[in-house]
Order: structure tokens, then C-alpha cells, then sequence
């Protein structure tokens, strides 16, 4: 019985150290949340975040499936193992959550971000933009004589190092969206 | 087999179909269409209470009495937002409880209306659910949702927000078993391994304690009534939270008795030396745990609850056996017998040796006195009088309320009702309402402090109106006693504004509203004047004026772990460190 192997003393972890944010450890982990899209939903999940003192790092939502009414959450949290737990036990105990999918332990996952920048450079500045852009294959979606706008997606760490590239090339704005994540090759019930 | 209706009468339809009996509920503009289904009916009782919050607690009184969801009835605005402190008081306890509150107009909503407030958003955090209706026909399945939602799993505080429009219009009715009661199923049996894990550990404790929890009681009758058997078959000690008193019987061979801050030194004792803690039903509540990197060190830990987040929420555990109490006690005792019913006897012999050492530092000792009433002593002689009676205790919250769980015996379930995770002052009164009428012939008594009990003595009205015969027996020591305790404990004795001053002259107070009084300051005069509140057939304000500067013992200060009890007055004084004095 694997239970009793434990070492006397075992759980002799105090809850309190675990939540200390500067405690060693924090992991970042995506969760994806399958809800009813109920009115509210979203509301109860960010409370649950704030009113617990979870972090939030990123949040996407839609309606995934129209007729059936679910929404998928995607969030990006940061916790020590503990909390991360406690988290996902949390937002089980919310009445519309269906699932709570843990993406970061559950095997290995896509995630992708989109987001729009537009820069705003000249003469050697714009051309610059322009083949830094191929490069990271962002499309430009407007263009102005003064300026472009980028459309990129990726994962959140190639978008922060496209932002980190367009800032001396006169990056002016910056929207994105935040993680969408699915689980690699594995296929759901349905 | 639908049925065309209006909301409102759907409302009344729907809990008539619950079977729901009686209704706790204040009214307003908002209400007004359900109020008036409510006049042209008599299967549901409506209870009028005199303030919002009384409902809700006058509801959870009843709900803990019988073990069936209280149900309150209130307006918009006001009305819900009175109910708000007794909904997180339901939501702290695990209470099955339905809130029905009225709404401004869909058409209305967002417009800063007359009594509009966002009712669902205010009561989010509060609530196990809550919805806002907008549509008639979607209202019969969220009434039924919300009793399916209340009572199952972890049970809880459900509100349902309905515009008044939303009252008025009609639409198509379902009955309970053919509504949308949405997808919550929370899992009730344990695996087998898990079971049969927990089987090993009972089998190799040496040192093993069983410590439950509010989770038994809301299990229902038939785990109280395993968990007895187990208890006895293994001849484990068994303690309990506040909130688990009378699962396992006050005269119990095994009763080690109430653990916690003010629970007993034999039992804090037992939680810190053992070897095996069982924990059923109860969340290791920091009243509970005391310091928790210095929590039980030594012991390996199951705890069975059917939340999952109560699980390795506090204290890491070695066992988590996720499941309903009840459910799991049955196969945990099915297996445990079938494997040969085994336990180490000539290290039990020596644990119950070590335990009768601990009983023997007599922890609720006191100084008598023949001159003036000690608290203690009203509440021992409260108990010697009723214990034969079908009796039920309510409290409301500071030193009262543990002397009243250190010096009462409870005997059975569901006959405690105490504010155990919110501390609301102001609970037993209304809660004591709500026990009455569930239980009509019974002895229900309010054991309160002079202080919480005027947060909500407008209720004497209630019970006069509906000839409740509710004792509230205040223990009047002129002081908000606990926060006095804690001042003289770790504030230098400054008392800051922690005494009641112009306090009404209760005998008088009770004749005001139609009610008994009885004034008592005389220990030789005691037990007469009990006997007159008992034999009293209507409600009685008790004033027993007693000691003003008694402390509550034992007492595990803040941030100190169990095995540092204070045991009396002498041992106390600037004991808490620092460090605990931030502690709450
Ligand atoms: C609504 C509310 N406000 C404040 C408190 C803090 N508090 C806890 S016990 C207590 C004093 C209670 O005095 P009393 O009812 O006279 O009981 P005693 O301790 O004297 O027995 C106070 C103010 C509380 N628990 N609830
Ligand atoms: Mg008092």
C-alpha cells in the first residue's frame, strides 16, 4: 500500500508557507476550464482568483460550442504545487465548471497567442520592421504611410521577444489576446 | 405534462413539490406577486420574522434541526441585503438553505431602480450558486436546481434573484422529476483502495484518534449512527469540531470530549501525541489546528470529506479519501471487518492509559462560588435539568458559546446549532425560531450572551406572534466577554469598548413583547428559576446575571501549537506572544 511507505512526519508542511508568493517553487500552469456559458460564469471564476489571492497571468474565454452552450476558459496561473491544487479543487466546486483540465501536467500541449502591433517607424526603422516581421512570420493586416500593424500568434514567449524586437523600431501599441491551449493528440470523448 | 402558470405561483408550486413546509420570509414591492400566492394557499406555513437576517438564520435553525434545505422568501435591495450575513453564515456551516429574493423588472434592471441591487453579484461569493431568472419558463427547473443544488454534495446556500415581471408572466411549469437540474453529481463512494488503505492504518495505529466534523452531521443520521459503530468496534478515542457535536454521543465510552481553542486539554493532547489522526468530515479549521507547522507532527493523516478542496487545503495529509461520509464509514467498516476486524489492543491499552493521565488535569475546572453565579456553573446546572428532555441547543458566539460547548452534553445529531465558521453574534436567537418550529414540542433552548443576543432581540416579536416557547438563557456578564478575555490576554488590559453599557431591563424588555422574563443572580436561586423558564409554555428572556470577568478555559493562544494549552487565569495573563496577537 503505497499510503504507508510515507515517512512519520510526513505532512508536517504548514499551509501558510506554502501560500507565501515569495516562496521557492511557483510553477506556471495553464488550465483550461470547460464551462456552462451561463451568465456569470466568467465573473465567479475571476472572483474565485481575486478573492482567494490567486495570480492571473493570462484569461481567454468564448463559447466554444454553440448549441451546447460551453464556454472554454483558458488560464495562465502561477502558484507553488500546492496552491496550483487548490486552485483546480476550487474551480471544480463551481456549480457550471464541467472540467478542469491541468494542460501543463496532463502531457505536452499547444499554446498559442495572437497578438496586434502596430509600429510606427521610418526609412530604415520601417524596413527593418517589415523583415523582422517575415522573419517571425507576422502578417501585416493594415498599413498606414506612418505605420503597420502586425498580426502574430505563437506562443507567449515568441511574441514577447517580436514585442522586445519592434520597441527601438517604434512600437506604439500592442493588444493580445492571452493563451489558447489544447492538449497534443489526445482525442476527447465526445 | 406541463402546466401554464405565473411565476410567482410557480414559485409556491415548486417548493409545495420539494416538500417544503415552511417558508421564513419578510415582504416588499418586489416579493409582492409571490406573497400574494402565498395568501391563497395553506400547505406552506409562512413564518414572518422582523428582520432579514433572522430569516436566513431562522432558516438554517431549521435545516440543522431536520436535515432538510431551510427556505427564505425577501424583497430586492434591503431585503437581500439583510439576508447577506446569514447566507455566508450558511455557506461558513455547509447549511442547505434556498433564498428566494425579488427583483426590480428585467426592463428596469441597470437602471439604479427604486430598491434595485445587484443581488446576485453581491451574494457570489456567499452562495454555493445563485441565479438571476429572466425568463418564466426557465424558472421551474432553476427552483428545482437550486434544492438539488443546496442539499447535494458539500451542502450550501442557494439564491434565486426573480424580477418581478418575471413574477407576473406565465409560462409552462415542470415538476422536480422532469426539470433540468444541470450536471452536478458530486461522486459519494471512496475507491476501494482508498478504503482499504485506511483499513491498514487502523490496523497498525498505536496511538490513533478519530477527529470529526460538521461533515457528519450534514452526512445524515445514518453516519452518526456508523461512525458509532466504528468507534466502538476499534475502540478508538474519538473528538470533535464545534460543528460535530452529538454524531458520537457526550456519554460515550470513547468520548474524548471537544477539541480545538477552548476544547479540551485531553483531547488537543490526543490530536498532538497520536500516531494516526482520522479525520472525518471536518476542514482542520485554524480554531482547530492551533500553530500548523507544529500540528500533530508525529502522526500519518486520513481525512475523508466529499469536497475536494478540502482536501490538502491546510494540512498536507498522507490519506485523502474523497466520498460521503456516510458512504464511506459503511464500506470503510464492511472492509475493516471483512479483513478480520483487527486492531493493536496492548497499544490502545496504553494510548487510553495516556489519555486518562491527560483527563486527569480536570481542564474545565473553575473556582466556585456561592455568592455570585459563575458561568460555568449556570450551564452545569442548565444540563442537569434538561438533559431528559427532547432537547435542543442554540447559541449565539463568544465565551457563552464554548462554555456551552464544554459543559453540555450532546447526546444525538442535529440538536446543536451553533455559528461555527463565521462567528455571527446575533445567530442563536432567530436560529432558535427556526428549531422551534421545526420541532414544535421540543426543548429548545438559546444559550447567548447578553451582548450578541440584542443583535437580533427584535425576534421576540416573532416568537410571541407565532407562541414559539424558545428559552434564551443569556449569560449576562455585562461585557462582550471574548473580546474582554482576548484584551486582558494580549492587550495590556485596556479595554476598549468592550463592555454593555445601558443594557435594557430584560424582564421588562420580554413583558414589552408579551413574552416571560426571569432575572437571576443568586447561585441558591438557580435551579428554581430554570425550572420556571421550563415550565414556562411560551418564551422566556432568562437574565442570569453572572461573573463579569470569567476567562474561558482551556486556551490554545494564537500560534501556539496544541500540546501549549493555558489552563487558568494565573497561566494566562500577556501569555500570547507577539506573534499570535495578529493572529485573529
Ligand atoms: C456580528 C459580530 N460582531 C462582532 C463579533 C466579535 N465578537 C466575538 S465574541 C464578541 C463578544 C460577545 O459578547 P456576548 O454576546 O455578551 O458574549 P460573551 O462573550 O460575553 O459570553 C464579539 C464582539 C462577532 N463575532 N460577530
Ligand atoms: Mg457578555
Amino acid at each position: 500500500m503505497p499510503v504507508l511507505q510515507i515517512k512519520k512526519g510526513a505532512s508536517r508542511r504548514s499551509a501558510y508557507d506554502l501560500r507565501n508568493p515569495n516562496a521557492d517553487g511557483e510553477e506556471r500552469h495553464t488550465l483550461a476550464i470547460v464551462v456552462d456559458n451561463e451568465a456569470g460564469v466568467l465573473a465567479r471564476v475571476i472572483g474565485l482568483f481575486s478573492g482567494r489571492g490567486y495570480n492571473i497571468e493570462s484569461l481567454t474565454v468564448a463559447e466554444v460550442d454553440h448549441q451546447g452552450h460551453t464556454s472554454r476558459i483558458t488560464i495562465v496561473t502561477t502558484g507553488t504545487p500546492a496552491v496550483i491544487e487548490q486552485i483546480k479543487a476550487q474551480l471544480g466546486r463551481i456549480i457550471p465548471v464541467h472540467d478542469v483540465h491541468d494542460l501543463t501536467v496532463e502531457g505536452p500541449t499547444v499554446e498559442r497567442e495572437l497578438g496586434l502591433f502596430k509600429v510606427a517607424g521610418t526609412g530604415d526603422k520601417r524596413v527593418e520592421a517589415l523583415r523582422l516581421a517575415d522573419i517571425f512570420r507576422a502578417n501585416v493586416v493594415d498599413s498606414t504611410l506612418e505605420s503597420f500593424t502586425f498580426e502574430i500568434t505563437g506562443t507567449p514567449e515568441k511574441i514577447d521577444a517580436f514585442a522586445d524586437l519592434m520597441r527601438p523600431l517604434g512600437l506604439n501599441e500592442v493588444a493580445r489576446t492571452g493563451v489558447a491551449a489544447l492538449a497534443r493528440s489526445r482525442v476527447e470523448p465526445r | 405534462m406541463t402546466r401554464q402558470m405565473t411565476g410567482a405561483k410557480m414559485v409556491v408550486q415548486a417548493l409545495k413539490d420539494q416538500g417544503v413546509d415552511v417558508v421564513f420570509g419578510y415582504p416588499g414591492g418586489a416579493v409582492l406577486p409571490i406573497y400574494d400566492e402565498i395568501f391563497q394557499q395553506n400547505d406552506i406555513r409562512h413564518i414572518l420574522v422582523r428582520h432579514e437576517q433572522g430569516a436566513v438564520h431562522a432558516a438554517e435553525g431549521y435545516a440543522r434541526a431536520t436535515g432538510k434545505p431551510g427556505v427564505v422568501l425577501v424583497t430586492s435591495g434591503p431585503g437581500a441585503t439583510n439576508a447577506v450575513t446569514g447566507i455566508t453564515d450558511a455557506l461558513m456551516d455547509s447549511i442547505p438553505i434556498v433564498v428566494i429574493t425579488g427583483q426590480v423588472p428585467t426592463f428596469m434592471i441597470g437602471t439604479d431602480a427604486f430598491q434595485e441591487a445587484d443581488t446576485v453579484g453581491i451574494t457570489r461569493p456567499c452562495t454555493k450558486h445563485n441565479w438571476l431568472v429572466k425568463d418564466t419558463d426557465d424558472l421551474p427547473h432553476k427552483l428545482h436546481q437550486a434544492f438539488h443544488v443546496a442539499t447535494t454534495g458539500r451542502p450550501g446556500p442557494v439564491l434565486i434573484d426573480i424580477p418581478k415581471d418575471v413574477q407576473f408572466a406565465t409560462g409552462d411549469y415542470v415538476p422536480p422529476r422532469k426539470a433540468d437540474t444541470g450536471h452536478y453529481r458530486p461522486r459519494l463512494k471512496a475507491s476501494r483502495s482508498e478504503i482499504e488503505a485506511l483499513a491498514v492504518m487502523i490496523e497498525q495505529a498505536e496511538r490513533p484518534v478519530f477527529y470529526t466534523g460538521g461533515g457528519v452531521i450534514n452526512s445524515g443520521p445514518a453516519a452518526s449512527q456508523l461512525l458509532r459503530e466504528l468507534v466502538d468496534a476499534t475502540g478508538f478515542p474519538i473528538t470533535s469540531t464545534l460543528m460535530g457535536l452529538g454524531a458520537y454521543p457526550a456519554s460515550g465510552r470513547n468520548w474524548i470530549g471537544m477539541l480545538g481553542m477552548h476544547g479540551l486539554y485531553e483531547a488537543n493532547m490526543a490530536m498532538h501525541d497520536c500516531d494516526l489522526m482520522i479525520a472525518v468530515g471536518a476542514r482542520f479549521d485554524d480554531r482547530i489546528t492551533g500553530r500548523i507547522d507544529s500540528f500533530s507532527p508525529g502522526s500519518q493523516k486520513a481525512h475523508i470529506d466529499i469536497d475536494p478542496s478540502s482536501l490538502n487545503k491546510v494540512i498536507q495529509v498522507d490519506l485523502p479519501v474523497l466520498g460521503d461520509v456516510g458512504h464511506v464509514l459503511e464500506d470503510l467498516l464492511k472492509i475493516w471487518k471483512s479483513r478480520g476486524r483487527k486492531v493493536k489492543k496492548d497499544a490502545l491499552k496504553k494510548w487510553w492509559e495516556q489519555i486518562g493521565k491527560w483527563r486527569k488535569r480536570n481542564c474545565l475546572a473553575y473556582a466556585p462560588s456561592d455568592k455570585v453565579i459563575k458561568p460555568q456553573y449556570a450551564l452545569q446546572r442548565l444540563e442537569a435539568l434538561t438533559r431528559e428532555h427532547d432537547r435542543y441547543i442554540t447559541t449565539e458566539v463568544g465565551q457563552h458559546q464554548m462554555w456551552a460547548a464544554q459543559f453540555m452534553g450532546f447526546e444525538a445529531p442535529n440538536r446543536f446549532m451553533t455559528s461555527g465558521g463565521l462567528g455571527t453574534m446575533g445567530y442563536g436567537f432567530p436560529a432558535s425560531i427556526g428549531v422551534q418550529i421545526a420541532r414544535p414540542d421540543a426543548l429548545v433552548i438559546n444559550v447567548a450572551g447578553e451582548a450578541s443576543w440584542l443583535m437580533n432581540m427584535q425576534e421576540l416579536g416573532t416568537a410571541a406572534q407565532y407562541c414559539l416557547p424558545v428559552k434564551q438563557f443569556i449569560l449576562n456578564n455585562e461585557r462582550l466577554g471574548m473580546v474582554r478575555q482576548w484584551q486582558q490576554l494580549l492587550h495590556g488590559e485596556r479595554y476598549s469598548h468592550s463592555w454593555s453599557e445601558s443594557l435594557p431591563d430584560f424582564v421588562k424588555l420580554a413583558e414589552a413583547f408579551g413574552a416571560k422574563g426571569i432575572q437571576c443572580s443568586d447561585p441558591a436561586d438557580l435551579d428554581d428559576a430554570i425550572a420556571e423558564m421550563i415550565g414556562h409554555d411560551g418564551p422566556v428572556v432568562f437574565d442570569c446575571l453572572v461573573e463579569k470577568h470569567e476567562n474561558c478555559f482551556p486556551m490554545i493562544p494564537s500560534g501556539a501549537p496544541h500540546n501549549e494549552m493555558l489552563m487558568g487565569d494565573a497561566a494566562a495573563t500577556d501569555a500570547i506572544g507577539a506573534k499570535g496577537a495578529v493572529l485573529v
